[in-house]
């Protein structure tokens, strides 16, 4: 009893159980279906590469991963969030493929320009785009919503100038890998892992989370005490500009073009929620990066789950709408309390009786 | 002042060369289309077919107005054609709604007009005749296409939708549920929406094939970017389809990539939305003009393009010509 206490006591308990939950919905209907009951979670290898659903779920969730580690800093840092994180994946998309396929060209099976010099060229845009975000914000103390709407609207619309208002397709299998497989695993999982490891060591090994802790929880106290806030501000959104881009690296090789249309369509908001449902505050402070990570695979687990379920595609945005207030109510606060007061009102009536 | 002066005398000038360039060609049938504008490449052909059809050569005057999506302009525009008295009014119009007042003008003045492209919102004795395309024809050419080549054999279709609510995604799935509703032999497995994207065909395909592996013969994707990425997902899962695959794969729109595709066999059949509307509009004015009866509604026949290999009276089998001769 005292074990398991302590287990849900712990901080990722809840982001983790939250996943749990989302996936038992699919045993559930496997058992009602006749079918396997843990058919949602095997794995085997099928036409030389990973297959099953899970994989699926790591596949997909990849960009919504990558860049939640970026959200995470920011809205801690901040208090506020980055709103320009899908409209900045599109623009890395517009410029690896203008670079890649030659200004004017729609569809071309060579590159124009060396791969390497498309990715760096389109992670450094995003990057002034993470600098510029963050100017906004630490050095001109706008809010942050309202600094990152300037490039929510014109990130898209710069990437779909650059590639003529229309689809660019790059046909070249060295770009396709990114989105494909790498030997048997898919290579947005790599991608994510990698990301992910980094930003887990960094934050380990260093005093950066403790430093953009602080200055989350107190600006101006953090400043007396010695640190320069608002440098440690421009570092988080230049760090989640940097993180859009490989979002976007990953959502536009998928494709092979840019579909400066779509790519990264609402992808801010799945950010922002994978860093609530990951049980941070949204008011700043501090922060879990696991728990984010968790989130953002909860939430493209609900959309697989919605899949496999074959709820149809106009009634799937209420279910998710309803998983999703599930989670958040689970881990509020005054839920929270209201628990354990029921908990501890039971273990009073069997101590009377 | 003096440049309001400037202003009217350099207005009534044009007025009366177009008057005078009006009366010197007054053989030829003199028609105004009021064109949505040039969005895409689908709209560009479009306008290209008028202004060919349309010629001097063919005996007729076409005063052509690119309204750049704006509804009042477009309404400005044919008021403009009522002013200058042409014989007949063409309109692509750009909101379904609030024509009335421009249409009973245009009664008044006793000039036909046509309805081109698109549905309007006005009572039907307002304007002479409509001519356009219509989406559940698409989906029902799709499934007779699907019903000859099968002829008989079982179906286990699985349809990538397009957005939720969009025109084109409605009026593609009713035509094709309307077929599938006359075959017993056809199942329809399921549906979900791709959101007309790659991305989002290849996400919906991959789940398919979890969900229904082994079990699908027919896969319908509502327009050609989903059926990239519903390709690419079966590609990776080892699945064959095309012409010489397990699975069917229709498709709708026909750009020239996706007919690239049904040339090289891996898509079977290509429906598209044809803007080639013209001829027929051409053809309604010539009855009008000699007195016939012509049809209030005339649809534009869509075509559809099979893989090399297949015959079909539904469909026009691909060649390196036709993908050569597109005109967009």
């Amino acid at each position: 009893m005292s074990s398991l206490k302590k287990l849900t006591q712990k901080r990722l308990f809840l982001p983790i159980f939250s996943m749990i939950l989302v996936m038992l919905i699919n045993v559930i209907y496997d058992i009602a279906c006749g079918n396997m009951p843990l058919q949602f979670f095997v794995i085997t290898i099928k036409n030389g590469v990973l297959y099953g659903r899970l994989i699926d779920v790591l596949n997909r969730g990849s960009e919504i991963a990558i860049l939640a580690i970026g959200m995470t800093l920011v809205v801690s840092s901040s208090a506020g969030t980055d709103i320009s994180v899908g409209s900045v994946m599109s623009l890395y998309a517009g410029v690896c493929c203008m670079i890649l396929a030659g200004y004017g060209n729609v569809n071309v099976s060579s590159y124009a320009h060396p791969l390497l010099v498309g990715i760096l060229g389109g992670l450094a845009v995003t990057t002034i785009c993470g600098l510029f975000n963050g100017l906004l914000v630490a050095y001109l103390n706008i809010q942050p919503m309202v600094a990152t709407l300037i490039l929510w609207s014109a990130g898209r619309a710069i990437g779909l100038l650059l590639c003529n208002s229309q689809i660019v397709y790059v046909r070249v299998p060295s770009f396709q890998k990114i989105g494909a497989y790498t030997g048997i695993i898919p290579t947005p999982i790599i991608v994510a892992a990698i990301c992910i490891a980094i930003a887990a060591c960094v934050l380990k090994f260093t005093a950066l989370g403790t430093y953009i802790q602080s200055v989350g929880i107190n600006k101006k106290a953090s400043r007396i005490a010695g640190f320069n806030s608002a440098k440690i501000i421009l570092l988080t959104y230049i760090i989640c500009g940097l993180c859009s881009g490989l979002a976007g690296m990953v959502a536009t090789s998928r494709i092979y073009s840019a579909d400066t249309n779509n790519i990264g369509l609402n992808m801010e908001m799945d950010a922002i929620l994978s860093v609530a449902l990951g049980g941070n505050s949204l008011g700043g402070g501090k922060f879990n990066l696991a728990g984010s990570i968790i989130g953002a695979y909860t939430i493209q687990a609900i959309t697989t789950t919605l899949y496999a379920l074959g709820v149809s595609s106009a009634q799937a945005p209420v279910f998710k709408a309803i998983v999703v207030i599930l989670i958040v109510v689970i881990q509020a606060e005054p839920f929270k309390v209201y628990m354990k007061k029921l908990t501890a009102k039971r273990a009073q009536a069997k101590e009377a009786a | 002042m003096n440049k309001k002066i400037i202003g009217v005398v350099a207005c009534s000038a044009v007025a009366a060369s177009m008057a005078i360039g009006a009366s010197a060609s007054d053989d030829l049938i003199k028609v105004g289309y009021a064109q949505v504008g040039h969005e895409s490449d689908w709209r560009t052909a479009n306008t290209q077919n008028y202004q060919d059809v349309f010629s001097e050569a063919n005996g007729y005057e076409l005063s052509f107005v690119d309204c750049d999506n704006d509804n009042a302009a477009q309404i400005e525009a044919v008021r403009n054609f009522i002013n200058q008295e042409l014989d007949y009014i063409v309109i692509a119009p750009i909101q379904s709604a609030g024509w009335d007042t421009v249409l009973q003008e245009a009664q008044d003045a006793g000039i036909p007009v046509i309805i081109a492209d698109r549905e309007i919102e006005a009572s039907d004795d307002l304007y002479d005749a409509w001519v356009g395309t219509n989406t559940t024809n698409e989906g029902i050419t799709a499934g007779n296409w699907l019903a000859e080549n099968l002829d008989g054999k079982e179906a286990n279709i699985l349809v990538i939708e397009g957005s939720v609510g969009a025109s084109a995604a409605l009026g593609r799935s009713d035509g094709f549920n309307q077929v599938a509703a006359e075959h017993d032999e056809w199942t329809i497995l399921d549906s979900q929406s791709g959101d007309f994207t790659q991305d989002g065909g290849q996400e919906v395909m991959e789940s398919f094939i979890k969900s229904y592996e082994g079990q699908f013969n027919v896969v319908v994707c509502h327009n050609d970017n989903e059926a990239y990425g519903a390709m690419d997902a079966m590609d990776a899962a080892g699945i064959t389809y095309g012409v010489d695959g397990d699975v069917t794969l229709i498709s709708f729109d026909a750009t020239h990539d996706g007919l690239q595709y049904t040339l090289d066999g891996k898509i079977n059949c290509d429906v598209e939305c044809n803007p080639i509307q013209a001829e027929v509009v051409a053809g309604v004015i010539q009855k009008m003009e000699a007195g016939e009866d012509y049809d209030k509604t005339t649809l534009v026949e869509d075509s559809a393009f099979v893989a090399p290999g297949i015959e079909s009276e539904y469909a026009t089998t691909m060649t390196d010509e036709i993908l050569a001769g597109r005109a967009y």
